[in-house]
C-alpha cells in the first residue's frame, strides 16, 4: 500500500452536499423540532414524546421538521426536546412530557410564547429574553464540550450532519500525511489513554509501527464494563461517525487494513447506531476500498461482548474476538506486537479515538489548549449517585473534584452531607470530602489512591456505607474474575467473605488487617489489571473510612444504617398516628396496631425492606431506622 | 421447547463456521430461540468443527448465554454502582417479592424470568431495571408494585 497520496476532490464535493443539507435544517424557513432519544432518554418517556409530537404536527398540518437526537448530558432533565424556529436560536427545555410537548409547540411553534418556564437555555446564534444561553447554565459553565459537542444537536443516524461540523476533515487532512506526522501530532497534543490506566497515545501505537509484520489490527474497545459509567455509550449513540473517523486516521497511521470495534451487547441503540454510521461512510467512500481515492482500505467490523468484564482488558478482548474464553494472556509480549491472532495489535478506547479526529482536525497545540502539564486536554465523565444535576459531563483536566460536584453537579440533593467520590470503577477508588480539591488528572487521582478510569463518578453521601460499598465492587470482581490466576480468583473470594462478615456484624478484631494482607497479595500477584486493581475499593475505604469498618466490626453498628444485619426499624410512639399506612405497605405481616392507635413492628417478622419508612406520611415520619449495635442489646439484656 | 427439534439451519447462513464466528454464532442461536438449546449446541459444534466441550467452556464463560428458557418478560435489574448506592438491592427484592421468584429463576407460567446485569449503562436515572430490552429508569418499589403489580401497597 502507498500511503501519503494527495486525496481526491471527493471529499470536497461530500462537504458541500452535507452543509447544503444541514443549513437547510437548521437555517431554513420551518421550524425544527429535535428530540433527545438516546437510552437515557427513552428509559425516561422520549419515545412517547416523539410519538406525540409526530402525531401532533401530522394532525395540525404543522410545517416542520423532526429529528431525534443523542444525549446532551443533561439526564436529570429527560426527556428533552428543542425548537429551533428560523433565525432565532434553539431553546432546550426539559422534563417534557407528552401533554407537555404538544403545548410547547403550540405554545412557542404557533403563538411565538417561548414558554421559558420549561426552557433550560438557549443554543446556537443570538439570544431569547427571559432565557439564558445554554451554555452559561452553572451545568455547562465549566465544561468544555469537544468529544460531546455533536451530542444532543445531530441527527446521529445521518452523517451528513456529522460531516458538516466538520466531521471527517480529519479522515482527509491524515490521508494526504506521512504516517510518522501523525504520530508525532499525537504526541505533541500530549493524549493518553482514555480507557483507564492513560498510557500516551502515541507510544503504544508507535510499538505497533515498529513492529514486524504486513498484517496488522486495529481494535476499539468500546465494552464500557465500569458498573457507574456510560461515557462510551453516549457518544457511540450521539456521535458515532466521531468514533468511525477516529478509526480510519488510527488504522491509516498504523497501516491497518482490518479494524474491529468490540462493543457491549447491553447496548443494543449504540449498535444500531454504529452498524448504521458504517454503512453510511462505506456508502460515502469513507470506509471500504481506496478510501477518498488514497488507496487505503479499511474494513470495520462490530464484534458483541457476551457479557464478561474482564473482557475490558486487552488480552481477554483478544481472546473474546477470537472466539475463545474471554482470558488475559500474560504480556509480554504485548499486544501491540503480538495481538489479534499473534499479529501486532492496538486496542484503543472510543473516546481516544474520538479525540484523534479532533487532533487532526484542529492540531496539538489546540487539543492541549486544556489540561494540566501531563494531562493534556478534556475528559468525559458520567457523574452520578447522590448528585443533584447527574449526568455525562465533560471538563478540562486539571478541574477539581470540588468544582465538578458543586459547581456542575449541583451538590447533594436533600441537604445531604457529601462522603466520598468513587472514579475509576471496580479498578479505583473512593475519595473523601478532605481531598475534594484533588485535581482531576492522571497522577492526582492515582496519589489518592484513585484512577482516572474510562470516567465513571459516582457521587456517595451520608447515607452510604462505606464498608457495603467496599463489599459490592468485591461482590462485583469476584463474580468477573476470570478464575485463570489464583491470587484474583482467591484472593477476591477471601476478600468478599470477611467484607460479608463485616457487614453482617460477624466481623472479627484483625479483619482490617487481614484484608490489607490479601489485598496487597492480590495486588502483586494477579496476572492482568482486573485482578490487581481490584483491592483497590476495599484499600481506599480502609484508608479513608476506617472508622466505618470499625463500628461494624467493634460495636455491629452500620453508621449509614444500610447494612441490614445491623439495623432495625421501629415506630416511634409519640408520632404514630396510626394511619395503617404502613402496615398496608409491609409484604411481611410484620405491622400490627389498632387503627388510630400506635402501631408496633414485630422484628421477629420483619425482614427490612424498609417500605414502613418510605411511606410513613412525611407529616408524621413516625418510622425511623436505627443502628445502636452493641449498645441496643446491652440495654435489652 | 419444540422448536428446537427442528432446527433452523438457516441460522448459520452468513457464517462460514470459522473459530472467530462461535460468539456470533451464539448470539444468533439465542436471539432465536431465547436461549442455547442442547440440541442446538451440538449444530453449532458441527458446523464449526469445536469440540462439545470446547463449545461449552465457551458458551458458559460468558455471562450473556443461558441454558434454559427465558419468561415472556425477561427482566434484568442494574447492579451497577449508582444503582446500587440508590438501593438497586430494595428493587430486585421488591421484584423477587411480585413475582415470587429468585434472581435466575422463571416464574412456573413462563410469564416472567428475574435476572441481574453488570450495568446497563442508565446510570443518570438509578437505579433503573430493563424490561425486554427498555429501560424503566427512577425505580421505586411502588413503582416495582405497578408494573409487576402483586399491589404489595393494598391488602
Amino acid at each position: 500500500m502507498e500511503r501519503g497520496k494527495t486525496v481526491s476532490n471527493t471529499f470536497k464535493d461530500l462537504r458541500k452536499k452535507a452543509e447544503s443539507n444541514w443549513n437547510e435544517l437548521i437555517k431554513g424557513k420551518k421550524p425544527l423540532i429535535i428530540v433527545g432519544t438516546a437510552t437515557c432518554g427513552k428509559s425516561a418517556g422520549a419515545d412517547e414524546v416523539l410519538e406525540r409530537v409526530h402525531k401532533i404536527v401530522d394532525e395540525r398540518d404543522i410545517d416542520c421538521n423532526i429529528i431525534e437526537v443523542g444525549c446532551i448530558g443533561l439526564c436529570y432533565r429527560e426527556p428533552l426536546m428543542g425548537i429551533i424556529k428560523p433565525d432565532s436560536p434553539g431553546i432546550y427545555y426539559g422534563d417534557v412530557t407528552p401533554d407537555m410537548a404538544v403545548d410547547l409547540i403550540q405554545r412557542y411553534i404557533e403563538n411565538g410564547d417561548t414558554a421559558a418556564e420549561h426552557a433550560i437555555g438557549t443554543f446556537g446564534q443570538g439570544s431569547i429574553e427571559g432565557i439564558d444561553p445554554l451554555a452559561d447554565t452553572p451545568v455547562l459553565k465549566l465544561q468544555v464540550r469537544r468529544i460531546l459537542k455533536n451530542c444532543g444537536f445531530i441527527d446521529p443516524m445521518e452523517i451528513d450532519h456529522f460531516i458538516a461540523q466538520g466531521g471527517y476533515s480529519g479522515v482527509e487532512k491524515a490521508l494526504g500525511m506521512d504516517p510518522a506526522k501523525i504520530v508525532n501530532e499525537v504526541k505533541k497534543a500530549g493524549l493518553r489513554g482514555r480507557g483507564g490506566a492513560g498510557f500516551p497515545t502515541w507510544r503504544k501505537w508507535q510499538f505497533c509501527i515498529d513492529a514486524a509484520g504486513d498484517q496488522k489490527y486495529l481494535v476499539c474497545n468500546a465494552d464500557e464494563g465500569d458498573p457507574g459509567a456510560f461515557m462510551n455509550r453516549s457518544v457511540l449513540e450521539g456521535d458515532p461517525h466521531a468514533l468511525i473517523e477516529g478509526m480510519v486516521i488510527a488504522a491509516y497511521t498504523l497501516g491497518a487494513e482490518k479494524a474491529y470495534i468490540y462493543c457491549r451487547a447491553e447496548y443494543p441503540l449504540a449498535l444500531v447506531r454504529l452498524n448504521n454510521a458504517i454503512s453510511q461512510a462505506k456508502e460515502y467512500g469513507l470506509l471500504g476500498k481506496d478510501i477518498l481515492g488514497s488507496g487505503f482500505n479499511l474494513e470495520i467490523k462490530i464484534k458483541e461482548g457476551a457479557g464478561a468484564f474482564v473482557c475490558g482488558e486487552e488480552t481477554a478482548l483478544i481472546a473474546s474476538i477470537e472466539g475463545e474464553r474471554g482470558m488475559p494472556r500474560t504480556r509480554p509480549p504485548f499486544p501491540a506486537v503480538s495481538g489479534l491472532w499473534g499479529k501486532p495489535t492496538i486496542i484503543n478506547n472510543v473516546e481516544s479515538l474520538a479525540n484523534i479526529s479532533l487532533i487532526l482536525r484542529n492540531g496539538a497545540e489546540w487539543f492541549s489548549k486544556y489540561g494540566t502539564e501531563s494531562s493534556k486536554g478534556t475528559k468525559t465523565f458520567a457523574l452520578v449517585g447522590k448528585i443533584r444535576n447527574s449526568g455525562l459531563v465533560e471538563v478540562p483536566l486539571g478541574i477539581t473534584l470540588r468544582q465538578m460536584i458543586y459547581d456542575i453537579g449541583g451538590g447533594i440533593p436533600g441537604d445531604k452531607k457529601f462522603k466520598a467520590i468513587q472514579t475509576g470503577g471496580p479498578s479505583g477508588g473512593c475519595i473523601p470530602a478532605d481531598l475534594l480539591d484533588t485535581p482531576v488528572d492522571y497522577e492526582s487521582l492515582q496519589s489518592a489512591g484513585a484512577i482516572m478510569g474510562s470516567g465513571g463518578m459516582v457521587v456517595m453521601d451520608e447515607d452510604t456505607c462505606m464498608v457495603d460499598v467496599a463489599r459490592y465492587f468485591l461482590d462485583f470482581t469476584q463474580k468477573e474474575s476470570c478464575g485463570e490466576c489464583v491470587p484474583c480468583r482467591l484472593g477476591t473470594k477471601q476478600m468478599l467473605d470477611i467484607l460479608e462478615d463485616i457487614t453482617q456484624g460477624k466481623g472479627r478484631p484483625g479483619d482490617i488487617s487481614l484484608l490489607q494482607d490479601i489485598a496487597q497479595g492480590v495486588k502483586s500477584g494477579a496476572l492482568c489489571g482486573l485482578g490487581q486493581t481490584a483491592p483497590n475499593p476495599v484499600l481506599t475505604t480502609i484508608r479513608y473510612f476506617k472508622d466505618e469498618y470499625e463500628a461494624h466490626i467493634q460495636e455491629k453498628r452500620c453508621p449509614a444504617k444500610v447494612c441490614k444485619s445491623l439495623i432495625r426499624y421501629r415506630i416511634d410512639p409519640d408520632k404514630c398516628a396510626g394511619c395503617h399506612t404502613c402496615s398496608r405497605a409491609c409484604p411481611a405481616g410484620a405491622i400490627e396496631g389498632e387503627r388510630k392507635e400506635v402501631h408496633v413492628i414485630d422484628e421477629e417478622k420483619c425482614i427490612k425492606c424498609g417500605l414502613c419508612f418510605s411511606s410513613c406520611p412525611e407529616k408524621f415520619s413516625a418510622v425511623e431506622v436505627i443502628s445502636k449495635g452493641l449498645l441496643t442489646e446491652t440495654r435489652s439484656e | 421447547m419444540e422448536e428446537t427439534a427442528t432446527f433452523d439451519l438457516k441460522i448459520f447462513e452468513d457464517f462460514s463456521g470459522q473459530k472467530d464466528e462461535l460468539i456470533p454464532l451464539l448470539q444468533k442461536v439465542q436471539g432465536h430461540y431465547g436461549y442455547l438449546p442442547s440440541e442446538a449446541m451440538e449444530k453449532v459444534a458441527d458446523f464449526t468443527g469445536v469440540t462439545k466441550s470446547n463449545l461449552y467452556g465457551v458458551a458458559t464463560f460468558y455471562a450473556q448465554f443461558r441454558f434454559s428458557p427465558i419468561g415472556k418478560e425477561h427482566i434484568m435489574v442494574c447492579r451497577g454502582t449508582a444503582c446500587h448506592v440508590k438501593g438497586a438491592e430494595n428493587i430486585k427484592e421488591a421484584i423477587e417479592r411480585n413475582v415470587g421468584i429468585k434472581e435466575g429463576e422463571v416464574t412456573p407460567d413462563g410469564k416472567y424470568s428475574l435476572e441481574t446485569v453488570a450495568c446497563i449503562g442508565c446510570c443518570s436515572l438509578a437505579p433503573c431495571i430493563m424490561v425486554n430490552k427498555k429501560v424503566q429508569a427512577k425505580m421505586t418499589t411502588k413503582k416495582v408494585s405497578s408494573i409487576f403489580g402483586k399491589g404489595e401497597n393494598s391488602e
